[in-house]
């Protein structure tokens, strides 16, 4: 729009590049649909030459029109704008999904559609759980790890045009996987349900991420590599290596979209659940801990309570929680070493985990005042608790006696949900609540009073969640072990669905809420971009040309 | 192969590697209680309230 003072004339570095892969790969895709037998198949490459398409004739258009340009001297935050974006779009859309799924529970007679198979519990529960965790997650941790890096570095993001290829190439691998979920295209694999095409397509994102990131840290300008680019950094690099693992996979065609394990019975059991308990340990754990270790400092302008500590947070993190994954393999073929390693090593992780939560909230010392008049400050802390709460349940439940009433149970579900909701949920929100003023150069959000309103809204919502789902995890374990004198099962498994009815319903409330709160902040966000500037000189400055 | 019998194999993963990753994670633990490392650690905690300005 306005032109900057100090721009390069040329456009970031790959563009034409990505304009030629995008166009041939476009054709490819257009070839492929029309050779392929699969109509799912079609549908699901139809939408990758569709994203070819669009991506070409706006590359297209940005280096003939000469809007595409690269601003060497500034960070890249255009990239961060749109990840802050999509972060709230995919989490209305996820937890919206989550809603639903819980009020077909609650209510099956009136959110049963038989005569629309795709809006089945079946397919709409890895929509949701996807779309929460990686698309809501996900990205979350690219945009704000792309504001961490450069900060922490003080490095401009490497890699010219990569960044936005990784920001959009990975809304592609959503909206792959969201789709074909819908029409059935699943590997069957909880967390790991997209099919080999998609996973083939976010490998080569995330190994652009993985170059933006590394590229970022080789031109720092700062020695010493912060603790948190240490976490992200570990986040990327173990997602890599476990997408790589657990989906090995042989396809029936290469036109056709279902493909085969490379694994079989309980190896491939045993690697479905390394790949599972790790995506909570390196995607939603080191990624968000990442966060915590920028974020909070920042936002209570407090140095990190102890940074040694932090090292040795992260060193025994990583190392102990690539081995936890077997306990969820209690009971099964297989073996019984394996299943105790698994939980020997989750119990382990409670030092790691309370070590890295006693960090983040010691950080506020001297700054406690801080909780009563910053909700988002509140927020944080909140979630920090949540951490540790979620990490002090996680280790008993390995325990393979609690596991044995545990396991299948609703009781599963409150536990993710209070990890997934407060820690993964409320630390991004509250990420997301310093960077929309400091991106869009605002004094402040819009509104205290509706963070205020999300704070509490969303918090009693969880509460409501997970006290539901202990109360009928519990029961439901306890009835499906009950037995009568003649050595019968007591009751059958219907009796024990329909004696949670009312944990359903408050389970469907307590989402509602959470949903509710996401809204509020999503008006909050929109009103703060749409607000004129604190810093207006500096603003009209700001490049908005480098869309991709 | 009639030497890597299932047994052998699982020993070395249980003791081998007890020993292996326990030396490695006590090389982390020394790492970061070096003295020497103080100053620059002190500054490393501070380092996400100094970073607005792009060198």
């Amino acid at each position: 729009m306005s032109a900057p003072s100090k721009i390069s004339a040329s456009p970031p570095a790959g563009s034409g590049v990505l304009l030629v892969i995008s166009a041939v790969g476009a054709f490819l895709a257009i070839l492929g649909a029309g050779l392929t037998q699969d109509p799912i198949f079609r549908l699901q490459i139809g939408t990758i030459a569709l994203a070819g398409v669009i991506a070409a004739f706006v590359l297209n258009g940005g280096l003939a029109g000469g809007t595409l340009r690269d601003h060497p001297d500034q960070y890249s935050d255009n990239v961060i704008k749109a990840g802050v974006i999509a972060t709230m779009f995919w989490a209305a859309a996820g937890l919206l999904v989550g809603v639903i799924i819980a009020a077909q529970l609650s209510w099956p007679r009136i959110f049963y559609f038989p005569e629309f198979g795709f809006l089945n519990f079946g397919r709409l529960r890895p929509l949701h759980t996807s779309a929460v965790i990686f698309a809501f997650g996900g990205n979350a941790l690219i945009a704000t790890s792309f504001w961490v890096v450069q900060r922490t570095c003080k490095a401009r993001l490497a890699g010219g045009i990569t960044p936005w290829f990784v920001f959009w190439g990975y809304q592609l691998f959503i909206v792959l996987a969201a789709t074909g979920y819908l029409m059935g295209a699943t590997q069957g694999k909880e967390y790991a349900e997209p099919e080999w095409y998609t996973d083939l397509w976010l490998t080569i994102v995330w190994v652009a991420y993985l170059l933006v990131f590394l590229g970022t840290i080789w031109k720092r300008k700062e020695p010493h590599i912060y603790v948190a680019n240490w976490f992200y950094l570990a986040f990327i690099v173990t997602i890599a290596l476990l997408h790589l693992v657990n989906n090995a996979a042989i396809p029936v065609g290469l036109l056709n979209h279902k493909s085969y394990d490379v694994f079989s019975g309980v190896q491939d059991a045993l690697v479905q659940w390394w790949y599972g308990h790790n995506a909570v340990g390196f995607f939603l754990t080191a990624g968000f801990l990442a966060m915590m270790y920028y974020f909070v400092p920042k936002r209570v302008e407090r140095p990190v309570y102890s940074y040694r500590l932090s090292i040795v947070h992260f060193w025994a993190l990583i190392f102990i929680y690539i081995w936890a994954g077997p306990h969820h393999l209690h009971y099964t073929a297989l073996p019984q070493w394996a299943q105790t390693l698994g939980m020997t090593f989750s119990i382990m992780l409670w030092m790691p985990s309370w070590g890295g939560m006693i960090n983040g909230l010691m950080t506020l010392s001297g700054a406690w005042d801080k909780l009563r008049t910053d909700p988002v400050v509140r927020m944080m802390v909140v979630s920090i608790a949540f951490y540790g709460m979620s990490t002090f349940e996680g280790p008993v439940m390995s325990i393979r006696a609690v596991n044995a009433l545990s396991h299948y149970t609703d009781w599963t579900i409150g536990h993710v949900h209070s990890g997934a909701l407060g820690w993964v949920g409320f630390i991004s929100f509250g990420a997301i609540y310093c960077l929309v003023p400091w991106l869009w150069k605002k004094k402040e959000m819009y509104s205290t009073k509706l963070i205020e309103w999300h704070f509490w809204i969303a918090t009693t919502g969880i509460l409501l969640y997970i006290a539901a789902m202990w109360v009928s995890g519990i029961m439901e374990g306890l009835m499906w072990r009950e037995y009568t004198p003649q050595g019968f099962l007591a009751y059958s498994f219907i009796e024990t669905v329909s004696a949670k009815h009312i944990e359903n319903v408050i389970r469907t409330v307590g989402g509602l809420m959470y949903l509710a709160g996401a809204l509020i902040m999503i008006v909050n966000v929109w009103k703060t971009i749409a607000s004129p500037s604190a810093e207006p000189a500096e603003a009209s400055a700001a490049p908005a040309t480098a869309i991709a | 192969m009639s030497g890597l019998s299932y047994e052998t194999v699982a020993r070395f993963a249980q003791q081998g590697g007890l020993i292996y990753f326990g030396l490695i994670f006590l090389a982390g633990v020394a790492y970061a209680l070096r003295p020497s490392k103080k100053a620059e650690f002190q500054h490393a905690a501070r380092m996400p309230l100094d970073d607005e300005e792009l060198l």
